[in-house]
């Protein structure tokens, strides 16, 4: 339904930590605790807003990694942290739905899009595991639920983003009304394992909805899905074989030749320190065949997720030569400084679900 | 790690973005935008420039109401306040991000990691203002509901503190491996999930994050019961407190450094800055003058009628506000929760009744009235920057407070005097900084590294924490 030579596609890249591998913190001239050093973080984002990126994700998880580093900043808060430092590049973290408060991620979000003028994304994540639930002192949510209740902390928040209209705040010194109450709604969820009265106590965000992303089957309600296979030709195949009518974003593993070293190379010296178990389709090799590759696959799909196995060298060298090659070939949305992600990713402004029109 | 070259007696100024309330002037063009970020940008950098200790968040987790409608009178729609200090971490050096968060309406574990978050972004600038507000009106918005008896707020509180605390000391850099050539991320064994066994909920977590550069987020209290001030005398840092009165600074201060010993902590242990309130001009005339306008500006004949509404509990509407208060009592015996937690549980009757007759003996009407109950009990400072300052340096040399936690009530400029010509007077009489002491708010607070680190999880601990949460 899409070609490649339309310019439609987007670039997201992931920058949690050191990189998709676990061993990629001992490579990257950098001492281990680095990546709790949010300036080193900001360095990593402002080569990826300069580069041309449409977007970096925040990897997050209430659990302590189970591989490579063992600690991780709050997704949202290096989000937030981002926000001021940066000016076109949208900002989507993972947090996860299930063990939070709606009431509280709602205003989290909002608070990032408004930080970001309006740059905030959202990838939803839902565990449901018991060692999750026992950090909050709840029970394991089964596999079967989880799209369920993804779907209600969705609803709450979107309502709880609508609950005060645009337009909400008046300042009418006349009447001595700072709000117009009539634009202020209650969001009224009610859903199977809670219920939020509203309304907001934050403003609607700049973007009104905050754009979502989520991956089968988490995705009933989100504005993009993502497409997951673990290799390249099952991700070309599912990303053809996907009907998802909103943005559709491929995920994907990559590793460049770096330096003179082959991509297989860096990777056996990596994998020789811990083994690479990742979900994800993965791409190794050179600048030229990965540009290929990304030219077929952004033919089906609208943008990609991109892991690097090392933040810094694989971003750097895709940001040399693969990126321009991308651009070159007219594949990519342009990006426009001072534009909200909604506007990057092509969406259209968000309806407000209480709003007479 | 605390540096001590400056010398005692210092004050300290921290200041509070209200973004609630008819504290904060909206009527008039210089008034900008209560909620974007440019405004807190500029209020927190201003206050940098002028050296303060710590930027200040309150937090409300229901959108005020008013007689059962929204409250539409009073600025409202503050941003999280994790969400912002984490984006104003990255435009600030030196300052402190302090945050208003509950008890009640939070997980434990969530909130040690969000706050160590912050902590460890900020470079050691965290802070914590511990709030215990608790009622079923603001549970509607909470998975829990209003699940906890108000009786129950402090030990809940506590126990809820000292998980965190437990969290917060699990591990540290030293356990993080010096190099990439180590065998493993961990330079030793990883760490211990933290368990908590209590009334509301069992807990059990592993920290994902080491200590800060000032080990962790310093905790502030706001909370004025005995129950509050105990609390405080066990598990804070810094009262951000209600009695900014000299006098009244100075019982407040005896009274909790009787608690502060009775708990086992040095007396030093806990600062205590009151909320205050500054209208500052060259000279008295004029400062009397603002002061007139300010209040004009807060309290308009709405904002008055609205005011009183709150203890009389129904609608006033039919009042003259140029004339007198009303002559009748009260519907409601307590106020309501829902215009926050400065307004609720006021005994109405005998409140309303000790008003009627004040406002007649000094032939205030309404508008007046109200006006004049506006501010801050003793902590509003009205006068020429050079007399202020001189009431200052009383206070420093009292000992009754370490400084003033400021709400300005313009925003987002509302500091900018008191940045230019209150701070340079009261650098020149030495009862202020001159520099930032170092790169933490426990250094620039002048507070000691936290002695009460928690142990390694033991069943004692289980035991002594099984009171709540
Ligand atoms: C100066 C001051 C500021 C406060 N700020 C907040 C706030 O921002 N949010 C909140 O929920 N409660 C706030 N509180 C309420 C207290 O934390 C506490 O929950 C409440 O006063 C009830 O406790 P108490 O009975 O010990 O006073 C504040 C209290 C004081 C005295």
């Amino acid at each position: 339904m899409t070609t490649a030579h339309q310019p439609n596609a987007i670039l997201v890249l992931e920058v949690d930590g050191a990189g998709a591998h676990p061993a990629a913190w001992r490579l990257d001239n950098q001492t281990p605790d680095s990546v709790l050093d949010a300036q080193q973080i900001a360095k990593a984002v402002l080569a990826a807003e300069s580069a041309g990126f449409h977007a970096v994700s925040i990897e997050d998880s209430r659990l302590a990694p189970g591989s490579g580093p063992g600690a991780r900043l709050d997704a949202i808060q290096r989000a937030a942290f981002l926000g001021p430092l940066t000016h076109s590049i949208g900002l989507i973290p993972v947090a996860d739905s299930i063990y939070t408060e709606p009431f509280h991620l709602s205003t989290q979000l909002s608070a990032l899009d408004g930080v970001s003028a309006g740059r905030a994304g959202w990838i939803v994540s839902a565990g449901g595991t018991a060692a999750e639930g026992a950090a909050v002192g709840r029970e394991a949510v089964t596999a079967g639920e989880l799209p369920g209740e993804v779907a209600d902390v969705l609803e709450a928040s979107r309502r709880l983003w609508d609950s005060w209209e645009d337009g909400a705040v008046i300042k009418d010194v006349a009447t001595g009304r700072y709000l117009d109450r009539s634009k202020v709604h209650y969001a009224d969820f009610v859903g199977k394992r809670f219920s939020v009265k509203g309304s907001s106590i934050s403003p609607r965000p700049i973007q009104g909805q905050i754009p979502v992303f989520a991956a089968e089957p988490l995705d009933a309600d989100s504005d993009a899905i993502l497409i997951g296979a673990p290799d390249l030709d099952g991700l070309l195949a599912a990303a053809q074989g996907n009907s998802f009518p909103g943005i559709r974003i491929a995920e994907l593993d990559f590793v460049l030749d770096h330096a003179g070293e082959p991509a297989a190379d860096r990777v056996e010296a990596l994998d020789g320190w811990e083994p690479w178990h990742s979900p994800r389709a993965r791409f190794t090799g050179t600048a030229t065949d990965f540009t290929d590759y990304l030219l077929e696959l952004l033919g089906h799909v609208g943008g990609v997720r991109l892991h690097p196995a090392e933040l810094r060298k694989d971003a750097q060298e895709f940001a040399a030569l693969v990126l321009p090659a991308l651009r070159l070939a007219g594949a990519l949305k342009p990006i426009r400084t001072g534009n909200t992600l909604r506007e990057t990713l092509g969406l259209p402004a968000a309806r407000n679900r209480f709003a007479a029109s | 790690m605390s540096t001590r070259n400056q010398p005692k007696n210092l004050l300290r100024l921290g200041v509070f973005f209200q973004g609630v309330n008819s504290g904060t002037v909206w009527k008039t063009p210089e008034a900008g935008s209560q909620t974007d970020f440019e405004s807190f940008r500029r209020l927190i950098q201003t206050a940098e420039r002028g050296i303060f200790s710590a930027f200040f968040l309150g937090e409300g987790l229901r959108l005020r109401e008013h007689l059962g409608q929204i409250h539409d009178l009073d600025v409202a729609g503050r941003p999280d306040a994790q969400t912002l200090l984490a984006a104003l971490a990255a435009v600030t050096n030196r300052i402190g991000l302090v945050a208003t968060q509950n008890t009640t309406y939070n997980d434990p574990a969530d909130m040690a990691h969000r706050l160590a978050s912050l902590d460890l972004i900020s470079g050691g600038r965290a802070a914590w203002n511990i709030v215990t507000t608790d009622n079923a009106w603001t549970g509607a918005n909470f998975r829990r509901g209003g699940y906890l008896d108000h009786a129950d707020r402090y030990t809940h509180a506590e126990a809820f503190v000292a998980t965190a605390k437990r969290i917060w000391d699990s591990w540290g850099r030293e356990d993080i491996a010096a190099n990439g050539s180590q065998s493993a991320w961990f330079a030793g064994n990883a760490p211990k999930p933290v368990e908590h066994t209590g009334k509301h909920y069992n807990i059990s977590y592993t920290s994902r994050l080491p200590r800060s550069a000032q080990i962790r987020p310093v905790l502030f209290q706001a909370g004025d019961s005995a129950e509050g001030r105990d609390f405080a005398a066990r598990q804070a840092d810094v009262i951000f407190s209600a009695h900014g009165g000299l006098e009244a600074a100075k019982v407040f201060r005896a009274d909790i450094t009787a608690r502060t010993l009775k708990a086992g902590r040095p007396a030093s242990a806990v600062k205590i800055m009151p909320g205050s309130e500054f209208i500052l001009a060259a000279t008295e005339s004029e400062a009397e003058e603002k002061h007139r306008w300010v209040r004009e500006q807060q309290i308009g004949p709405q904002q008055a009628l609205a005011y009183l509404e709150q203890f009389w509990g129904e609608s006033l509407a039919g009042l003259d506000p140029e004339g007198p208060l009303p002559d009748f009592d009260p519907k409601i015996s307590e106020s309501d929760v829902t215009r926050g937690s400065g307004f609720q549980g006021a005994k109405a009757v005998e409140l309303t009744r000790s008003w009627r007759e004040s406002a007649k003996d000094q032939g205030l009407n309404i508008l007046e009235f109200v006006r004049g109950k506006s501010g801050r009990v003793g902590g509003s400072f009205v006068g020429s920057y050079a007399r202020v300052a001189d009431t200052l340096e009383r206070y420093a040399e009292s000992g009754a407070v370490d400084g003033f936690n400021i709400t300005p009530w313009l925003i987002p400029s509302g500091l900018d005097d008191i940045v230019n010509h209150l701070v340079p007077e009261l650098q020149e009489r030495g009862v202020y900084p001159t520099h930032y002491a170092g790169d933490t708010l426990r250094e620039n607070l002048g507070l000691e590294d936290p002695t009460d680190v928690a142990p390694a999880v033991t069943d004692e601990d289980n035991t002594r924490y099984e009171v709540a949460v």
